[in-house]
């Protein structure tokens, strides 16, 4: 098939499937309003008809062949690698979480929003066009190339593995606390119909049927996103364009926030949260004697209560819940202490930027490496080795962008409206409050406690957690249930898609790179991809695993990716493209000093409150990455320049086609 | 093939039209975030300034950017004679 009738009949194709979705969800809507159907029955059909949806597509996309296992054919036009890409990159956190993190922080949060946008443009200028002409499979695959000889492809292996396998367990534990609120089932059963939707769609066909259900994951993720919001912004405002009409909402929060700063309840409510904080910490300094004393209190308590007393429930729940170590306490209730200290200061406004210098200092270095670890991250960047051409390699990285933006410019409005929304229940008393804060205070993603006993609902009252912002806001416009179900199954496709990337992204690392490459060169191709796929499903397994744990450190490691990429790969590949003179020995040097600096800072700002310049373990690349240009730019300039094949090879991957003797391309 | 002279001139192009891209993408994220308090005095249908470039404003940006210079390696492309079809 020639591409143009190929690309012609992948419009129809998606043309089909986007309207087949639209049609599901206009017949559930009537089915819930005319029979009545229940949440769990139509929460079941979104969950099984996604994931069956995406399974067909993996098995249409079967394929034995090493360049569509790898690299899906390198046909993948540049829109539809576009939504690729943008479903490749959007996880569980942008889809759920960003929106919530915005409405909590403030400017603050815009580090996100930027730094998750931002990278795309170093991406596309910097790295995208020239490794597609370079044309291999992997990022290893370039150092390897580039750098010359196993070891750099080595290092290559340990850091794409570090960064894309903490996502991958991140990722899997958001299909399961999804598919856990979507359906009620337990988390290790989400979990595992998780891992199920991850395989299906990447065990038989590799990259190319990971493509071809990325963009089928994309289409059911931006209609899920923009519904509800939409339907919001036009309640508000009479325009349905919600990422133009939040002005108002902006203001709003203002005016409230200024006043709440001065109102006697609220000052009476921050108190409280103050002398909290200082209880807890005279519990932490009185460690480990206050845990003891803590346990017993409750034990006797337990103990003086008759068998049938109401009240026993309560304190069996609260022993249960109890530390069960000293250590234990400590990090809880350091938890809980720095949180009653936040509530009891005085809201800040809503759009200021940090007003101290080390705030502002942070603000800018998590931008930085939220920048270039989203253009070091092995997942995306493998996506632009799938193009035809270069030239549509960097048109691709335009259409990523654009349709990454769809999302992100919304993200904001989202979190306006949500902010100004929670804002409207101060003032309220505690017996008018509306249906949807108590369906959500069930799950425990909002809590309202009378603090100060006034049946009257005061803003430091209230505690939110950032995923009830968008998963809240269907409700909040009045929609039905079934609008609430898809957007869960949008998180879904979120979180399915980003799994899928990286999942691919790590077996290959394993198969590709070190057995075939470095281990065992003399594999037939059949062989290779029978390797990949047998790895695929292992790592997926104990991806899997990790998960069901539900370790809290999870959610932080994902963001530690950002900073190990970008101390470690995002140099060696900026340099390797772009200065000539990068040698081997410089890029080694440089790309161990940055992983080794910023795994050092990580582990030190995070578990024994080391902190340079205000800089948190989130921003920790901000030292390793500075460090890796530097030292790669010195040792290479006092070593050999690199040889002349290596000269070559850069010319190659700088000129396009034609343009200088050509290389081999796989 | 490109002659030596050729090669550079093109490289030197690429390169210059990367240094224009980046200078305009840290203008718009990073020093906009630096004078955000101020731009925030100017308020327009509501947003104030400061806060929209790094909500929107900068993104709108970035995008434009990745447009911009992708035509424009398509047109040095051309102009080399090394376009592909």
């Amino acid at each position: 098939m020639t591409q143009e009738a190929f690309v012609s009949r992948l419009k129809k194709v998606y043309s089909i499937y986007t309207g087949g979705l639209i049609l599901l969800l206009i017949l559930l809507g009537i089915g819930e309003k005319l029979f009545g159907l229940s949440p769990a029955f139509i929460g079941y059909v979104f969950l099984f008809g996604t994931i069956a949806v995406y399974a067909a597509i993996g098995i249409i996309s079967r394929t034995g062949k090493v360049a569509e296992y790898y690299v899906a054919g390198r046909r993948v036009p540049a829109v539809f690698n576009g939504m690729a890409t943008a479903a490749d990159w959007m996880s569980a956190a942008s889809f759920i979480g960003m929106a919530g993190a915005l409405a909590l922080q403030g400017y603050n949060g815009l580090a996100f929003i930027m730094g998750w946008t931002g990278g795309y443009v170093l991406l596309g200028v910097l790295i995208a066009p020239y490794l597609r002409k370079f044309g291999a499979y992997t990022v290893p695959d370039f150092l390897d190339a580039r750098y010359g000889g196993k070891f750099p492809r080595f290092i290559g292996i340990i850091a794409t593995i570090i960064v894309s396998f903490t996502y991958l367990v991140g990722q899997i534990t958001g299909v399961g606390i999804i598919a856990s609120r979507l359906l009620g089932l337990p988390f290790e059963v989400g979990v595992f119909l998780g891992l199920i939707g991850i395989l299906v769609c990447s065990f038989l066909g590799g990259m190319r049927a990971v493509t071809w259900t990325q963009v089928a994951q994309y289409i059911v993720l931006i209609i899920a996103y923009l519904i509800p919001v939409t339907v919001l912004s036009f309640k508000y405002t009479g325009n349905p364009i919600s990422q133009i009409s939040y002005g108002f909402a902006l203001q709003g929060i203002e005016q409230k926030f200024a006043q709440l700063r001065e109102d006697p309840k609220e000052k009476e409510v921050r108190e409280i949260h103050k002398k909290k904080a200082e209880e807890l910490k005279a519990k932490i300094a009185a460690l480990p004697q206050s845990w003891e004393e803590g346990k017993k209190e409750l034990e006797a308590k337990l103990a003086s209560l008759p068998p049938d007393d109401p009240s026993r429930a309560e304190l069996e729940k609260k022993l249960k819940e109890y530390p069960k170590s000293p250590q234990e306490a400590k990090e809880k209730w350091t938890k809980a202490m720095k949180e009653a200290e936040a509530a009891s200061k005085p809201p800040k406004s809503y759009v200021a930027p940090p007003s101290d210098a080390k705030g502002m200092i942070n603000f800018l270095a998590l931008t930085l490496m939220l920048m270039l670890g989203t253009a070091g991250l092995p997942h995306v960047i493998m996506r632009f080795y799938t193009t035809p051409t270069v030239r549509e390699a960097r048109s691709s990285a335009a259409w990523a962008l654009f349709f990454i933006l769809l999302l992100y410019l919304t993200a904001p409005a989202y979190a306006a409206f949500g902010r100004y929304e929670m804002l409207n229940l101060v003032g309220k008393a505690f017996s008018e409050m509306p249906s949807w804060v108590e369906k959500w205070a069930q799950v425990g993603l909002i809590t309202i406690n009378d603090l100060n006993g006034d049946g009257i609902i005061q803003f430091a009252e209230i505690k939110i957690h950032p995923d009830m912002v968008v998963l809240a806001t269907p409700e909040i416009a009045g929609l039905p249930y079934v609008i609430a179900g898809f957007v869960a199954a949008g998180g879904l496709a979120a979180a399915l898609s980003t799994a899928d990337g990286l999942l691919i992204t790590i077996s290959n690392a394993i198969s590709h790179d070190l057995y075939y490459k470095i281990i065992n060169p003399n594999l037939s191709p059949s062989t290779r991809v029978k390797i990949g796929k047998a790895l695929l499903l292992v790592v997926a397994l104990i991806g899997a695993y990790v998960a069901s744990f539900r370790l809290a450190i999870i959610v932080e490691l994902v963001a530690w990716a950002f900073s190990l990429a970008a101390s470690s790969l995002f140099p060696a590949l900026v340099l390797g493209i772009w200065d000539k003179r990068t040698n081997k020995y410089g890029a080694m040097a440089g790309m161990i000093v940055g992983l080794g600096v910023t795994i050092a800072y990580l582990i030190a700002s995070r578990f024994y409150g080391f902190e340079l310049f205000g800089i948190k373990t989130i921003a920790a690349g901000i030292f390793g990455m500075p460090l890796n240009f530097i030292v790669t730019f010195v040792v290479s300039r006092l070593t050999p320049p690199p040889p002349k094949e290596i000269q070559e090879f850069v010319d190659n991957i700088r000129y396009p086609k034609g343009a200088v003797k050509a290389g081999a391309e796989e | 093939m490109l002659s030596k002279e050729q090669l550079q001139s093109y490289w030197r192009e690429n390169r210059n039209l990367m240094y224009l891209v980046l200078v305009i993408w840290a203008l718009v994220s990073y020093g906009a975030a630096l004078i955000s308090g101020w731009l925030n005095k100017i308020v327009i249908f509501g947003f104030p300034l400061g806060y929209y470039m790094g909500a929107q404003g900068s993104l709108i940006v970035f995008l434009l950017l990745i447009i911009f210079y992708s035509k424009k390696m398509n047109e040095i492309d051309k102009k080399y004679g090394v376009e592909e079809e």
